[in-house]
């Protein structure tokens, strides 16, 4: 188990305050000029020693995402977008960090603003984390009051200024041209790429896009070095991670873990274990909602981090762990994940719009036992219809949880469904995809 | 998408209140110069404090004007997010979470005393107009799992009996504490942590 010294977020359950004056004590800004002082390259070149990956669910390495903005400033400014949009089901670990430690994100933003030469800093936060936002709020006027932020910011001579802007319910802001969108007054609908957000982003300017936990580890990377770092985890899946372990466990809590700890020991140790007993455990999602779930016998030996878990056919994503027993009934779990998917795809590529709604459709049918047995292929060769063929990564969110119950849980479908044909009456319309929607049984 | 109903009976003109105004100000100085559009959320969320937690057509139109964007580019924006309400929800708004980190915990029990006790439909008020429910999309707290949402506070670690008390609570005109049900620390195990055992601000 991690000690307690390596952990990055001291107050994740705000046993010592929040405060700016409590966050000083735990060396938060502590000759943060210095950090600033050492330049440019050598920031982004200690984050990338660090092998920090991104912590909002790609995993991308951080440090060549900061490279990726322009070196020197041309006619257009630079950005620091925070992606505070936390809405992946399963995922609650921004908001602790929002909450409980503030000013390590603010620091955060400091540093990465400054190395990616952005005077100013945008924080986009989901609109139902009000009272996470005034929270923050008051962080960043304290801050401004000991002159860390603002104008010549912790004396360094770079001016930096933060400001929050609140999501309203829309969970594909969290992708980040549509979360750029959003922040620009429009629609949240994702932007086709390439030209990418680093060189065309925010107002058509540079702009680098980044998620709270991320950011919120680069201070305490720079202050203790890019060795402890990633002396920490696995080769390439450095470092710490908070997780979240909810759905059947007997304590569903956040905690600061190693990367690459056992699941097992993840739910044993500090969730309660499984509601019923390890025995009870149906399958788990590792990683929020979008990828794919692991049956039991994979639960059973399986690390977490990002590499090995695509070895295992699905990912870590955000960490969001959800915990089903057999006490649950797993069609009905996803069926409603794919509500969940069609609810929120914007409506921009047709795959998902139209798609998501099929999937939910046949899903509910399966586990109400309406189902045929072919439609397990059909529902099959919908999420491959939808995935890849959308502009962003929403629809593969969208159909690998499903994917992932058709490659554990093909059987427990085959046995609710029956030979009875979908489409009873020939109807003969031409072209109609949705014959069987006629028929009011299948409605 | 979300499918959103219009009210029918709409007020016929919305202004901000001074207050309001200078607060609007404030958000549009947010943005840099010419990007105005920027703060149309920001504006769209004072709108709806200022008239009961509801936007009317009016205020759209006042936005517009406000932040010189057409009528339409805004109602793209108001109609695009679920949290932008286009008719009268009650003073107690209660949104209750019902995706599968929450569904698997038992929120099906906490519509069910929603409708048991507000009303049978979502978004319909209550007898006595004070409160109005509605099923939402992950809120975020699924460690807390099952929680719901009133207004802007979240209510955690819900079970059958805290969540009637809750609900009936509301009903009477009266907003409780928010946070756990159970008394439970933030998000750490509720029977204790196992790790930060001793932390200590140096």
């Amino acid at each position: 188990m991690l000690k307690d010294e390596d952990r990055i977020f001291k107050n994740l359950y705000n046993d010592l305050g929040w405060e700016i004056d409590s966050a000083i004590k735990r060396e938060d800004w502590f000759k943060t000029k210095d950090i600033l002082y050492k330049g440019r390259d050598s920031i982004i070149n200690d984050i990338k020693e660090s092998e920090l990956r991104g912590r909002g669910g790609a995993g991308f390495p951080t440090g060549l995402k900061l490279s990726f903005a322009p070196k020197e400033v041309g006619s257009r400014p630079h950005y620091l977008v925070i992606n505070a949009d936390e809405s992946e089901p399963g995922t609650c670990k921004d908001r602790d960090i929002l909450r409980f430690e503030p000013q390590k994100l603010i620091e955060g933003c400091l540093i990465a603003g400054y190395a990616v030469n952005a005077h100013t800093c945008y924080i986009y936060i989901r609109g139902e984390y009000f009272r996470e936002g005034e929270r923050l709020q008051t962080a960043i006027d304290q801050a401004y009051e000991k002159n860390f932020i603002g104008k010549n910011a912790c004396s360094s001579g770079w001016d930096f200024d933060i400001y929050i802007h609140y999501g309203a319910g829309a969970y594909i802001c969290g992708e980040e041209t549509a979360l750029l969108e959003s922040l620009e007054g429009k629609r949240g609908q994702p932007r086709l790429k390439p030209p990418f957000p680093a060189l065309v982003g925010l107002y058509g300017c540079p702009t680098i896009v980044n998620n709270v936990e991320t950011i919120s580890v680069i201070p305490t990377i720079l202050r203790k070095g890019a060795k402890w770092f990633s002396s920490l985890g696995k080769p390439k899946n450095t470092g710490t991670k908070i997780f979240c372990i909810s759905g059947n466990v007997n304590n569903p809590c956040n905690v600061e873990e190693e990367m690459g700890v056992p699941l097992k020991d993840l739910i044993e140790k500090h969730a309660g274990g499984v509601v019923g007993g390890w025995k009870n455990l149906q399958a788990i999602i590792p990683g929020g909602s979008s990828m794919p779930m692991l049956p039991k016998n994979i639960c059973e030996t399986i690390t977490m981090d990002f590499d090995s878990l695509i070895k295992a056919k699905s990912g870590l994503g955000t960490a969001g762990i959800v915990v089903i027993n057999k006490d649950q009934d797993i069609i009905k779990c996803i069926a409603r994940l794919a509500r969940f998917y069609k609810h929120e795809s914007c409506g921009q590529c047709t795959p998902c719009r139209e798609g998501c709604g099929w999937m939910w459709r046949m899903l509910e049918r399966m586990s109400n036992g309406d189902a045929t047995y072919k439609e397990i292929d059909l529902l099959h060769d919908v999420t491959k219809q939808i995935e890849g063929h959308t502009i962003c990564a929403f629809g593969e969110g969208a159909s690998w949880p499903v994917q992932g119950l058709l490659r554990h849980f093909k059987k427990e479908i085959e046995k609710r469904c029956t030979d009875e044909p979908l489409v009873r009456k020939k109807t003969n319309i031409p072209y109609l995809i949705d014959q069987h929607l006629l028929e009011k049984d299948n409605a | 998408m979300s499918i959103k109903k219009v009210s029918k009976s709409q007020p016929e003109s919305f202004e901000f209140n001074s207050d309001n105004l200078e607060k609007a100000k404030n958000e549009i100085k947010k943005y840099p110069k010419g990007k105005k559009s920027s703060a149309v959320m920001p504006l769209l969320y004072l709108a709806q404090e200022q008239n009961q937690n509801w936007i009317p057509l009016a205020a759209i139109k006042c936005i517009a004007k406000l932040l010189e964007m057409s009528y339409i580019k805004v109602y793209e924006v108001v109609t695009f997010y679920s949290m932008f309400n286009l008719s009268p929800v009650g003073k107690y708004f209660i949104q209750v979470c019902t995706t599968t980190p929450c569904m698997i915990r038992g929120s099906k029990k906490i519509t069910d005393i929603c409708k048991k006790y507000i009303s049978q439909n979502q978004n319909d008020l209550s007898e006595n107009k004070l409160c109005s429910w509605t099923e939402v999309e992950c809120l975020g707290a699924c460690v807390n799992a099952p929680m719901l949402q009133v207004n802007k506070d979240y209510y955690e670690d819900l079970d059958n009996d805290s969540a009637e008390k809750l609900i009936k609570q509301l009903l009477n005109d009266d907003l409780p504490t928010p946070g756990s049900a159970k008394n439970r620390k933030n998000n750490a195990p509720e029977n204790g942590k196992t790790t930060l055992l001793d932390v200590k601000n140096a």
